[in-house]
């Protein structure tokens, strides 16, 4: 049986579980729900999570294990040295297990029959897999196919075990809930386990998922300071990789760079988005603001290639054609300022959205005292709703500093990929994220420190903005409460 | 004390400080305020009365104009500061609000601190020209309020941060800060407990001897305890107006003499 099959009889075992517990509740107590300890859909509930959860997991466990076991089994197979390195084992069982999937779907499609795939020999399995639409990388060893014979032959043994006991499982699960159904039988408590199991399961996902993150970028950080001097990446005034090596990585410049744009985009974003806000907030009438909000918000769904595009054949030339080269200060397309006035206005939305909401959540209560004392509708906003608000404006400035930080596409096409520490926001410069992006572009191999620089970067990128959010979580934290 | 209280009640020779004439509110389609006449005396404590939703707060908005702040609502007919229209095109809801301060039924302290939450007013109206002039206002107001002995340690906390009814005392401090001519007290007890509300009520009879004090209140014993003239409130319509005593003791309309025996409300 497939996958796909055993998940479908899963499912109708499921569904089955739930008519099943739920009929038996209700006609143990006679139709009289109010004599259940739970509600009568809490017994369903039950019947179909025991038949289908355990079975559930106990398949997604096998099938993670099933090619580890039969991969140690087959291992011994290959002659000791074939097997000793970690990446030359990988590349071999992924041979493996591409001529058995091969063979299995030749076999299906009724290409070579079951008998001559059992009886092909090393030399012709290439060709005869070829004329059926399979393509192998080289020519197929002995070992290898004997191999991938015998992966067969264990799979197909797996997937029987696997079918008869997941089905076991969950028929088990079915009738252990409809045996535990009764007028007495907490169902809502199990339910409600397995419910509040699901919530901490999601809301640990999105830690774990960046713990391995930063874990993974970690041992690869590592292994390139093991190559380059960890003094020489900080503190290094010169950022110029050579691929034969001789390479300066110094992060400085980059650092410069991004720290550059991002300040330039903020110094539109902020005014610009802030402005919005209050407009919207303070002044705008309902019907000007339920147009202008959504159509603010828009510019958030653009892709920021689109910005990129638009930073090179629009602001670029403008900005050189009307302020670079009349003031004589750069003649070039690509510069610091059009990148920042770019990411400025993609991140404008981002304020000026979270900055209404947090600006419209002040209570009413707090504008009738000033004006109840005579103050002015501009008094009122500066002195008692921008102070209120405040701390929720400060947590998506910083919010909006992050992603410009992280910006990429916009940098790579509005400033160039020139790396230099420079005062001028006429020139061109580049930016951290554009540089992890091009150290690893192309044919690359993760063993020199031209390439393993881009984790050394992204974890800097990365410790960088943690602290900006961290920072940003805190301010909001550290003043919340004296606004309520 | 009581005796005192008794003379002062008499108000008769007291001047006319707001005057309305006619005054008619709609919020949308509502007809909330149908053709109300009353005039407030200059410091006299004025008490509206009625049951809820029956105007007496939307007549108190609008006497400084906070009706305007509510985009659904129309007021038409007459209202007279010291003779002087307050819904002319020339009067500045802005220098109106200066002069009828107004407190409201939940206490609303700025997110600042106590001394700015009272210094709040006499800044933007330039009242204080030197430091020392500010801190002597904001003294002045907080004792006023009988709050000066609890806060004079930490002016520089969170008015967010004191209780309920410190709160709310916060809040008189601040308009009595602005010094009003008229002070507005839209249920200024409703949120505090019968310590807070006796303190209160002390501090409005001590108000009057400075300007005037309209207060809506929902509770009979406090409108007959600080007030001098009452105005009953039903449906919209200004009901009865007089003497407070009278009011309560010999009301001239079948259904100000219902409300106040607690058969309609």
């Amino acid at each position: 049986m497939s996958v796909f099959l055993i998940l479908t009889v899963l499912g109708v075992l499921a569904l089955a579980g739930f008519v099943l517990s739920r009929q038996r509740a209700m006609a143990l107590v006679g139709g009289d729900a109010r004599r259940l300890h739970s509600r009568p859909q809490y017994y369903g509930w039950h019947g179909a999570i025991m038949a289908g959860v355990p079975a559930l997991l106990f398949l997604a466990v096998w099938q993670i294990a099933q090619p580890m076991v039969i991969e140690s089994r087959l291992e011994g197979m290959f002659p000791a040295e074939m097997v000793q390195d970690d990446s030359a084992r990988t590349l071999l069982f992924a041979d493996v297990r591409r001529i058995a999937s091969g063979l299995e779907a030749a076999i299906a499609s009724g290409a070579i029959g079951a008998d001559e795939a059992a009886a092909l020999d090393a030399g012709a399995v290439r060709e005869r897999l070829a004329a059926t639409g399979v393509a192998l990388g080289a020519d197929v060893l002995p070992e290898t196919l004997a191999a991938a014979q015998e992966y067969r032959g264990l799979a197909t043994v797996g997937a029987l075990w696997r079918t008869v006991l997941v089905l076991a499982l969950a028929v088990g699960g079915l009738a252990y809930a409809i045996k535990a159904t009764g007028p007495e039988f907490r169902a809502r408590n199990r339910v409600e386990g397995v419910v509040l199991a699901l919530l901490m399961l999601a809301s640990t996902i999105a830690i774990l998922t960046t713990v391995g993150i930063v874990l993974s970028m970690l041992s690869e950080s590592i292994r390139f300071f093991g190559l380059y001097p960890i003094q020489d990446f900080f503190f290094g005034l010169t950022w110029s990789p050579a691929f034969q090596g001789n390479s300066q990585l110094g992060l400085l410049p980059l650092l410069w760079g991004t720290l550059y744009i991002t300040l330039i985009s903020m110094l539109v974003a902020v005014p610009v988005g802030l402005f919005a806000a209050i407009y919207l907030a303070e002044f705008a009438d309902p019907r000007v603001r339920s147009v202008v909000k959504p159509l603010i918000e828009v510019i958030a769904g653009i892709p920021t290639v689109v910005f990129g595009l638009f930073a090179l054949v629009t602001v670029g030339p403008l900005v050189r054609d009307w302020l670079a080269v009349p003031t004589g200060l750069g003649n070039s397309g690509s510069s610091v300022i059009t990148a920042g006035i770019v990411i400025g206005i993609l991140n404008i939305p981002f304020i000026s959205s979270l900055s209404d909401d947090i600006i419209t959540a002040v209570p009413q209560s707090m504008r009738d005292g000033s004006l109840g004392l005579g103050a002015t509708k501009a008094e009122t906003v500066t002195q008692v709703v921008l102070p209120a608000a405040l701390p929720g404006i400060v947590g998506a400035i910083l919010m909006a500093t992050s992603r410009a930080i992280g910006e990429t596409m916009i940098v790579t096409m509005g400033a160039g990929a020139a790396a230099q520490l420079n005062l001028n926001p006429f020139e061109a410069m580049t930016t951290i994220t554009v540089k992890i992006v091009s150290q690893l572009t192309g044919d690359t191999e993760f063993n020199s420190p031209e390439t393993l620089v881009a984790f050394a970067l992204g974890i800097s990128l990365f410790v960088i903005t943690l602290c900006l959010n961290v920072f940003a979580l805190w301010i909001v934290r550290r003043y919340r409460e004296q606004y309520e | 004390m009581n005796d005192m209280r008794l003379v002062e009640r008499d108000v008769s020779n007291r001047q006319a400080k707001i005057e309305a004439r006619g005054v008619q509110v709609h919020y949308g389609e509502k007809h909330a305020l149908k053709d109300v006449d009353v005039a407030i005396l200059d410091r006299t404590v004025t008490a509206f009365i009625g049951p809820s939703g029956c105007g007496k707060s939307t007549f108190l908005r609008c006497l400084n104009r906070m009706n305007d702040t509510v985009a659904s609502a129309k007021v038409s007919g007459n209202i007279t500061l010291d003779g002087q229209d307050i819904y002319d095109p020339r009067i500045d809801p802005v220098q109106l609000r200066a002069k009828v301060g107004m407190v409201f039924q939940k206490p609303n302290p700025f997110p600042k601190s106590i001394y700015d939450n009272v210094a709040y007013g006499p800044k933007i109206h330039g009242l204080a020209r030197t430091k020392a002039e500010l801190d002597e206002i904001v003294e002045t107001s907080l004792k006023k309020a009988a709050l000066w002995n609890e806060v004079k340690d930490r002016l520089s906390a969170p008015g967010t941060g004191l209780s309920g009814g410190q709160q709310q005392r916060l809040c008189i401090a601040r308009a009595v800060a602005t010094a009003p001519e008229v002070l507005l007290m839209d249920e200024p007890c409703s949120a505090l407990d019968p310590i807070a509300t006796a303190q209160v009520e002390e501090l409005i009879d001590e108000l009057r001897t400075h300007f005037s004090v309209v207060i809506v209140t929902h509770s009979m014993q406090q409108a007959a305890r600080v007030s001098q003239k009452t105005a009953f409130f039903h449906l919209g319509s200004l009901v009865e107006y007089g003497e407070t005593g009278q009011i309560f003791t010999t009301p001239q309309d079948p259904r100000t003499e219902a409300y106040i025996t607690g058969r309609i409300g």
